[in-house]
């Protein structure tokens, strides 16, 4: 639809038109400022906790583990130079391989989600497969949080308070 | 032409005062829409509908996705 719009403006008369071809489904995944009725609601993005400590795929979890008890958290996010998640250290890893990279112990691949994610149907497939936390990451796969399904539970019912 | 950007480069126009135009119908951009968007239908796309806007400065148009 955006291609034909742009055609048309710039047969209207405009002289620099450009196609925002991944359109407002991008930017909501980015975790961007959105406005309408739907921005009265918080999505995953609003309500995921930031400051998550992250680190390197080469650091050791000795590291890791110190720097988390020292953020008051449970877990790191690990992530490529470029700052892409790879991976997830918590618990036991954390516990009882120091001496490992976080490559080595971490949980490869965790499920993600993007920020625009709507709350109520999540936190009804977090609770059916007993999941309590989840990595939020935005469309190139960038760290944005962890949303906790607590925060979750409580989020909705405040925003129509 | 139009020029198609993607997500890296619709930030920086918007800084520069890029006018933001969303084509979806009325009830989705009521929904949710990106902040400084007006909404044009593409079906009232029309010298009528855009008469307000800028046709010397940078234009963006979006819908929802590769549509």
């Amino acid at each position: 639809m955006s291609p034909r719009a742009a055609c048309r403006l710039e047969r209207l008369g405009f002289t620099q038109v450009y196609d925002f071809v991944s359109g407002k489904l991008a930017w909501l995944a980015m975790g961007w400022p959105r406005a309408g009725t739907a921005a009265a609601v918080p999505n995953a993005g609003e309500i995921a906790r930031r400051g998550t400590p992250t680190c390197a795929l080469d650091d050791r979890v000795a590291d890791v583990a110190a720097t988390v008890v020292e953020a008051g958290r449970d877990v790191c996010i690990v992530v490529s130079p470029q700052g892409i998640v790879q991976g997830r250290l918590r618990g036991r890893a954390l516990a009882e391989t120091p001496e490992a990279t976080a490559e080595q112990a971490m949980e490869l691949g965790p499920t993600t989600i993007r920020p625009s994610e709507r709350l109520e149907p999540l936190v009804e497939r977090m609770r059916r497969r007993g999941v309590g936390s989840i990595v939020v990451s935005d469309l190139k796969g960038r760290l944005v949080g962890i949303l906790y399904r607590e925060d979750a539970e409580r989020a909705p019912e405040a925003a129509r308070r | 032409m139009p020029q198609a950007i993607d997500i890296d480069e619709i930030r920086p126009l918007l800084t520069d005062g890029a006018q933001l135009i969303e084509v979806l119908p009325p009830e989705e951009f009521e929904e949710e829409h990106l902040p400084g968007a007006i909404n044009i239908p593409l079906k009232q796309l029309t010298e009528q509908a855009t008469a307000s806007l800028d046709k010397a400065r940078p234009v963006i148009v979006y819908c929802w996705d590769y549509q």
